[in-house]
């Protein structure tokens, strides 16, 4: 926005500082740009904006006893290079499929969910670790379960002064083992189609728990549920012929310019048993 | 391959992109030196080499002069619409614009179009637009206003109108006629016939019948249209991207109402043409501001403005049966084909001319019938993409000849061997050759690798699951130059009193190296190394007409007319000491020497009269391919020279997914003469990652997805390992023999990619790119074995 011939860019570098100027502002935030730039199109930016890209507490991904917490900064690169338990194989993944190594070394993944769209390659990863975020403003701090924060399409419940401080994923399961399976129609920057993330985590040839999430095939990714209470107690030996197409009710994928509405339904089932095939197959 | 997995541009084949930075990280790079008389042949380092990788290039976007007023485009947001504007000065004032432009401040005439007999697109629409993206109006004025203004605030009132969508919408009897005068919206109508084609396939023994659709698909050129226009008392300059400046200067004297010689195109360096900039995109905009406000005035097409904008390659709708002998021998083919060429003609006459020329692909076809229609829709103007439509033609024709030679029972590869076209036999026009067909020579050079590759996929197959590999193949003949029509180009070579040599080379490089290799061919014509060659390039101020960058005629007619102009000032040397032809010169600084025998002649070129081009000795040649008018059946003699090539693709369908993987492409083509071979394997690979994007993603949807994520153009990891096999077959006429390659190279990989679908799972698509969802659903429908669930 212009005031007086003067455009607002504001550029942080405490939290403090940066949500009072988010406040005062009622600007918008950029981390990254990945997603932020190309949402402009030919306007100019209307708001303010709040760069939040030196902000020191949003920085890095550190280990707490109960959770992993990943700061609000932190980029894909960072996470990919970040020494994770293997429950984390299934996000690591995803992160490398994000757009094109330019792409990983700027986007932010809180930016990936504070966008919100249904075909954010993070979100089944990160629904599958049962991840939450925290959210601050100036009074206060929140956290909310990730199946709680992204409403719909490009629709989260973050109110205009908080920022996304931290995405927490619970430690209860850091020695499952995780898969990610995208599909698109081409090998580099792609929207996906269909997106798949499985954990499971395996007791002595058992699932003790199985967590399966499905992106691009519904207004926001989905964890599938019944497949997942059908999978708990089974035996790892044919684990992909216990998904089949009733287990994906929760979806509701669409027609457009990518895929059809029924690719998607008949893709993400392939997906699904493939996804869990192969995460068996590491165990 | 992950490190330029975020570049786009296809164009380049990606392949030579990671070998470069290889050898970059490697050793010094060697720069261009050849003695005198071996640059023909020589895989020389492009003479804009160094400026490009540099950054020194300049560009459409780039050398702005300072101050100059930015310019924003008001464009049509639906098909069809009627329009009124509010009031616009009152606009101006409240946003401080210097201007504001609408057809009323079109002094000349508000229609251009690249073919003059059909020129029908307003630079601004009058009262009607016909597609969405036309433009209406154009605001002018410092950069800070023009950027700041939010255009859907302009002061316009649109009032949509029903719009024709498609081909059969734009036929039916009574719809709205586009223009006046094409009577059920039909530009123009192709026709190529020979022979009895009924009679032929009654009587065949063995049939085919194939139906396919292609879509539109975007040139997605990475440099968008860009430049400046400056006034210069009663000369209008215009400095963009452009592959025609000669045709620009022509359109742009006609808007403006003024005198070609007062108009003067500079093209700049071009990031990826293909076709789509021969058309006019920013010139008459920039044009008309900066002859009105006598202010340089620039601009630069966003991305979707040029998406939504600009010409695109023309979705084809096609019908083709052929029909055999049991020996396998061709006897007819019947081919129709509708061509959706939008709102405006553009390059729509051209492509219904050139494809009903080519439909037999490059085989003997003794029975022949070709009919093609362009019909205009209220969508984006289609035009010029590489191959005029022999692409998508290909892509029919190709897939019917592996049906026939299916049913028949003999090899795909053998058949079409079989069939080649040769020397002596005619083509569907009547035109015998004689010389340089070398398509057979093609095929034969695939033979080894589609022996291996057939035995790898079934072996590959005979225990895969879900993945079925499969090999295509597919033949291509594209005539060089204009089809039937003059297309003169005019080299101008200097002698300078230095010792340097001046060659003025109007012949646009869009980025395929055909500077270098004009200069090559002239530097070897002459007898002198290309090192004392200084380049004047594409101004028309400053350079003859080389015509227009397309067509594959710039190796050829222009590299023929730089042969001749080389030859030409070698003999004016000559004369000058009287030696005989078989003398050699030599080129040294200030003087040159002629060898004759044991004679030594050695003139002082400081001593000579400089002419009036500034030179001591000047020399200028003309060259036009010789062609014939077609007559009403099509017959006569299109093209001097044909270029010829056959692809095989090797892929892998994931039949679970509906996804293919191309493996590797081998590629063989004829050259005549490879004067740079390295540039003639970049055209080659950029020509196949173009053919594996219009096989497996590329598809632009007028009013959907304007943008390159919606819009998947392959990327590096999309490309496999392509190997180039060049044959030479000489044409005499043809500078050292050679032919076109630019789009010859695009041509046979869709149609071997999708052979290769139907080798590996024995489906086609009657709808191309095979995406993975059409694909899917094809396997679904036809109960593929061993591709369903369970």
């Amino acid at each position: 926005m212009w005031f007086a011939g003067v455009y607002v860019y504001l550029r942080p570098t405490t939290l403090e500082e940066a949500l009072e100027a988010l406040y005062q502002s009622r600007g918008e935030l950029l981390a990254g740009g990945t997603d932020f730039y190309p949402s402009l199109g030919e306007r100019l930016p209307a708001k303010p904006i709040v760069d939040i890209t030196r902000v020191r507490e949003l920085k890095g991904i550190t280990r707490k006893p109960d959770l992993f917490r990943i700061g609000g900064g932190a980029t894909w690169t960072e996470l990919i290079k970040a020494p994770l338990p293997r429950c984390f194989d299934a996000l690591k993944a995803a992160a490398r499929e994000i757009g094109s190594v330019q792409i990983q070394n700027r986007g932010t993944v809180a930016g990936n969910l504070c966008n919100a769209s249904p075909a954010a390659d993070s979100v089944p990863a990160l629904l599958a670790l049962d991840a939450a975020v925290e959210l601050a403003s100036r009074s206060t701090v929140r956290r909310v379960a990730l199946q709680d924060f992204i409403l719909g399409n490009r629709k989260t419940a973050r109110q205009a002064d908080e920022i996304l401080t931290a995405i927490l994923v619970p430690r209860a399961v850091d020695d499952a083992l995780s898969t990610f399976l995208k599909l698109g129609a081409r090998r580099y920057l792609v929207i996906s189609i269909a997106i798949v993330a499985v954990v499971l985590d395996i007791e002595s040839g058992k699932i003790r728990d199985a967590r399966v999430a499905v992106g691009s095939c519904s207004v926001r990714a989905q964890r599938l549920t019944d497949l997942e209470q059908r999978l708990r107690g089974a035996s790892l030996s044919d684990i992909a012929e216990l998904a089949a197409e009733q287990h994906l009710k929760p979806l509701s994928p669409i027609d457009d310019v990518r895929a059809s509405a029924s690719y998607r339904f008949d893709s993400a089932l392939t997906l699904v048993r493939r996804a869990l095939a192969q995460c068996a197959a590491k165990c | 391959m992950d490190a330029i997995g975020g570049v786009l541009c296809r164009c380049t084949g990606y392949r030579k992109i990671i070998s470069a930075v290889i050898d970059a990280g490697r050793e010094q790079i060697l720069m261009s030196s050849a003695p005198a008389g071996t640059a023909v042949g020589n895989r020389m380092v492009r003479l804009d080499g160094l400026a490009k990788i540099t950054g020194k290039e300049i560009y459409g976007a780039d050398e702005i002069p300072s101050g100059a007023l930015l310019l924003r485009v008001i464009r049509c947001p639906f098909h069809r619409a009627g329009f009124q504007f509010g009031d616009l000065e009152k606009y101006a004032k409240q946003n401080a614009i210097t201007c504001v432009l609408t057809a009323k401040d079109v002094p000349g005439e508000n229609r251009y179009g690249v073919i003059p007999k059909f020129a029908d697109q307003p630079v601004f629409a009058e009262s009607e637009a016909r597609f969405k993206g036309e433009a209406v109006a154009a605001v002018a004025g410092a950069q800070a206003a023009v950027e700041k203004l939010d255009l859907t605030q302009f002061p316009v009132v649109w009032n949509e109108l029903p719009a024709l969508m498609t081909i059969d919408q734009a036929l039916t009897p009574g719809a709205p006629q586009l223009h006046h005068g094409r009577e059920q919206n039909v530009l123009v109508r192709g026709r190529v016939v020979r022979g009895d084609v009924d009679a032929a396939l009654r009587n065949a023994e063995i049939t085919a019948e194939l139906e396919v659709e292609t879509g539109f698909v975007e040139h997605a050129c990475i440099e968008p249209e860009a430049g400046f226009a400056r006034r210069a008392g009663d000369t209008i300059e215009i400095q963009a991207c452009t592959q025609s400046p000669y045709m620009d200067r022509s359109d742009i004297a006609r808007i403006l109402g003024i005198a070609e010689a007062s108009v003067r195109i500079i093209p700049t360096a071009v990031g990826g043409g293909f076709g789509t900039k021969l058309d006019l995109s920013v010139q008459p905009f920039l044009a008309l501001a900066a002859w009105k406000l006598n202010l340089p005035v620039r601009m630069v097409y966003s991305r979707t403005e040029s998406m939504i904008s600009t010409t695109k390659r023309h979705p084809a709708r096609m019908w083709a049966k052929a029909g055999a002998g049991r020996d396998g021998k061709l006897q007819a083919l019947d081919f129709r084909a509708d061509f959706n060429t939008g709102a405006y003609s553009s390059w729509g006459p051209t492509v219904s001319a050139r494809v009903p020329v080519h439909a037999s692909g490059p085989y003997f076809v003794p029975h022949y019938r070709a009919l093609t229609r362009a019909v205009h829709t209220h969508l984006v103007p289609a035009g010029a993409f590489r191959g005029f439509g022999v692409p998508q033609m290909a892509i029919a024709q190709e897939q019917l000849y592996d049906e026939l030679a299916d049913r028949v029972g003999m090899d795909r590869l053998e058949f079409r061997i079989l069939n080649s076209l040769t020397n002596d036999l005619p083509t569907v026009t009547g035109q015998v050759l004689g010389e340089g067909v070398g398509i057979r020579a093609c095929f034969e050079a695939l033979r080894p690798r589609w022996k291996a590759a057939r035995k790898e996929a079934v072996d590959f197959n005979s225990s895969a699951q879900h993945l079925r590999r499969g090999v295509g193949v597919a033949g291509m003949w594209y005539g060089c130059g204009n089809t039937s029509l003059p297309n003169p180009s005019t080299m101008r070579v200097g002698l300078k009193s230095d010792g340097r040599i001046a060659l003025h080379q109007g012949a646009v490089d869009i980025g395929q190296g055909s500077a270098t290799v004009v200069t090559q061919i002239c530097a070897d014509a002459l007898g002198c190394s290309i090192d004392r060659f200084d380049l004047l390039s594409g101004d028309t101020s400053i350079t003859p007409d080389c015509g227009k960058t397309s067509a594959s005629r710039q190796t050829f007619v222009s590299g023929k007319a730089a042969y001749m102009a080389g030859e030409a000032l070698r003999r004016e040397i000559l004369r000058l000491v009287k030696a005989c032809d078989c003398a050699k010169i030599s080129f040294e600084n200030g003087s040159v020497e002629v060898h004759e025998d044991k004679k030594l002649h050695r003139i002082s070129l400081a001593d000579l009269p400089i002419d009036k081009h500034g030179y001591v000795l000047t020399a200028e040649a003309t060259f036009d391919p010789p062609t014939r008018a077609l007559d009403e059946n099509g017959q006569g003699m299109p093209y001097a020279v044909y270029g010829f090539g056959a692809h095989l693709a090797e892929i892998e369908v994931d039949t679970e997914l509906g996804t293919i993987k191309v493996l590797r492409i081998t590629a063989a083509h004829d050259v005549g003469r490879a004067i740079n071979p390295t540039l003639i394997e970049g055209q080659i690979e950029g020509g196949v990652a173009q053919g594996i994007g219009m096989a497996l993603m590329e598809e632009f949807f007028p009013g959907k997805g304007e943008n390159l994520h919606d819009y998947l153009i392959p990327s590096a990891g999309d490309i496999p390992p392509i190997e180039s096999i060049l044959i030479e077959d000489p044409s005499s006429i043809g500078p050292y023999g050679a032919k076109g390659i630019g789009e010859q190279a695009v041509i046979p990989t869709a149609p071997a990619i999708l052979n290769a679908l139907h080798d590996a799972i024995g489906i086609r698509l009657r709808k191309i790119p095979a995406t993975p969802d059409r694909v899917r659903a094809e396997i679904l429908r036809c109960g593929i074995t061993g591709a369903s669930r369970g």
